[in-house]
Parts: C-alpha cells; sequence; structure tokens
C-alpha cells in the first residue's frame, strides 16, 4: 500500500532581486496537483539542510514548496560559511530579501501544478523577513512568522539595510498573519510580541498567535537542544 | 534569541582549513544561537579571507571568557619578551 505519497524534489534557477539568478529548492507531491504554495524564506544560520528539510516535509503534507538561498551572493564554498560572511555584514538588505522572495512567489505561481494560493513561512531572521514581504508585497495569501526577531527595533538598530522597524509596517499587513513563540526567547521578548499584538489590534488585521511556556528560539529545530517535542 | 551582536577586527596572519592554510583578512566574532554545536546562544569566531575561505569556531560563554584570560596572559608575556628584545625597557614582572 502507498500510504506515503512519493515527491519531486530539485534544484532550480529563479529571478532574485535585480535580475539576479539564485538558486531556490524546491518539492512537491507526485501527481498533477493542483496544490497550495508555501515560500520558506531560511533563518541566519542560511540556506542549510534543516530548511531543505523542511521544504520536503511541506511537500510530503501536500504542499508545493520553495526555499530560495538569500545568501546566493555571499562568498563561500558552503552555505554556512555564506552565512557567516553575511553575518559579519550585518544581514542582507529588507530590500534585497523582498526581491529575491518576489522572485520565488512568482516562480511558484507560473508552476502548471500551482492552485494559485501561496503562503510565506520562515523562522528566525525568515520570519522577520515573511512579516515584511507580506507588509511590503500583497501577492501571497497568509504568512506565518517563526520568532522573529527585530519585529521591533530602537532607532539604533536601524540602518540602510533595515531602514524600518516591521512592526512600523503593520499597517500595509496584506493577508492573515500566524505568530509562533516561545516565552523563554529573548530575542523576541514576550514584550515585543505583544507590543506586535497590539499593533495587529490597532490596524485591525486577521492575526493568530500562540505562545508557548517553557520554550525558547527555535524550539521547532528538531536538530537543536532547544527543540521541544511537545 | 536572534541577535545583532558582531565584533569585527582586521587580523593579519594565517589560517587553515583541512590540509589548506590561507591568508586572513579578518575576525570576526558575535554572540548568537549556535549553529552547530548542541548548545543555545554561543560566541562564535569566524577567521576569513578577502575572498572564500573561513574557518569557523564556536564556544561557550564560560570557554570564551578563559580563552579571553589564556589570550590577555599570552599576550601580557609576549608584550614583555618582545620589550626585553628590542630594548626598549620591558616592565618587570611581577615576583
Amino acid at each position: 500500500m502507498s500510504f506515503y505519497r512519493g515527491m519531486i524534489c530539485e534544484n532550480v534557477t529563479i529571478k532574485g532581486d535585480g535580475g539576479t539568478p539564485i538558486t531556490a529548492y524546491v518539492a512537491r507531491p507526485e501527481g498533477r496537483g493542483p496544490f497550495p504554495g508555501v515560500v520558506l524564506i531560511h533563518h541566519a544560520p542560511g540556506w542549510d539542510e534543516l530548511y531543505i528539510e523542511f521544504t520536503r516535509r511541506f511537500a510530503h503534507n501536500g504542499y508545493f514548496a520553495i526555499s530560495h538561498n538569500l545568501y546566493e551572493r555571499a562568498p563561500g564554498r558552503t552555505p554556512d560559511d555564506a552565512a557567516a560572511r553575511i553575518r559579519a555584514d550585518g544581514g542582507i538588505s529588507d530590500a534585497q530579501m523582498v526581491g529575491d522572495t518576489a522572485g520565488a512567489v512568482a516562480w511558484l505561481r507560473a508552476q502548471p501544478q500551482s492552485n494559485g494560493k501561496v503562503g510565506v513561512i520562515g523562522s528566525c531572521s525568515g520570519g522577520r523577513h515573511a512579516l515584511i514581504y507580506a507588509s511590503t508585497r500583497s501577492d501571497v495569501d497568509a504568512c506565518a512568522d517563526l520568532w522573529g526577531g527585530r519585529v521591533v527595533m530602537t532607532r539604533e538598530e536601524l540602518n540602510a539595510r533595515t531602514p524600518v522597524p516591521p512592526i512600523d509596517m503593520t499597517n500595509n499587513l496584506a493577508c492573515p498573519l500566524l505568530g509562533i513563540f516561545g516565552n523563554d526567547d529573548r530575542a523576541p521578548s514576550p514584550e515585543q510580541v505583544n507590543a506586535h499584538e497590539v499593533a495587529l489590534q490597532q490596524h485591525s488585521k486577521v492575526y493568530e498567535f500562540h505562545r508557548y511556556d517553557g520554550a525558547g528560539h527555535g524550539f521547532f529545530y528538531w536538530n537543536r537542544p532547544i527543540y521541544r517535542v511537545e | 534569541m536572534c541577535t545583532s551582536i558582531v565584533e569585527i577586527v582586521r587580523a593579519e596572519g594565517m589560517a587553515q582549513r583541512g590540509d589548506t592554510w590561507f591568508t586572513l583578512n579578518q575576525a570576526v566574532v558575535t554572540y548568537d544561537h549556535a549553529r552547530h554545536a548542541l548548545l543555545e546562544d554561543v560566541i562564535t569566531l569566524d577567521f576569513v579571507d578577502a575572498g572564500s575561505s573561513r574557518v569557523g569556531v564556536e564556544l561557550t560563554l564560560e570557554s570564551a571568557k578563559a580563552l579571553r584570560a589564556a589570550l590577555d596572559r599570552a599576550i601580557a608575556a609576549a608584550d614583555y619578551e618582545e620589550a626585553e628584545v628590542r630594548g626598549k625597557g620591558a616592565v618587570a614582572k611581577a615576583a
């Protein structure tokens, strides 16, 4: 009995910010679909194996998933090396992330197996990025922010790459938002999550926040000691 | 925790990765969640060149403090030796 559906995975080249070609890992279930789409925005440790696995997990559960490499332009022999360079550089710009992610959304929508719906999800810096994307563009149908830090930012944290605190973009959030946070996290802290929720309420946005006691940052990362199986 | 704690210094020297040595360009010190060590938050040291080579280290905060103390001791001793050799009037070591 074929209880588990097969899947098709490959690397593709998509048009990133400014038309720059970047690599994306894509996975979809076997069959013609149509399947709902998910764009996974990787976290600060980079376009790592964990995110490739997350991509396959979405496909396993019936989604057409794509995870694009935001750090493609950084020098480095491995995704780890590229992430270290980006970290030293203070991270990529929010504008580049939006351009790269728009390329992933467009690629997904153009596939014959797409059902026309696309969500965006990310964790850590990717959660922040997902939120910024959904507050900048109006071409995704849902957004999930998993413990994205620096949604609330001090004036000192702003710079040319991150010029606007995501919380200040709340009015432009164009789709429902799912937020998942650990109450032991310090970035974002529970206070920052609360402030974000107040802003969502003030702007009458559709959202759902889930906060977990006994959980810190990254509690879905099954290969880390911060994982919380419950 | 997602932090933006990053310190960068220009570094002159060489580092080894596998069988290959490369010329250092800078050293980067950060404090953020671990990528590889089975720890939560760590001090990360990245020694990199001007190209794509890197040697990375993840340390507990306690290990990083011990390393800092060891560096301080070694540098103090090195400064003494350098001053002696060059005849610049080294400050006498405490008894």
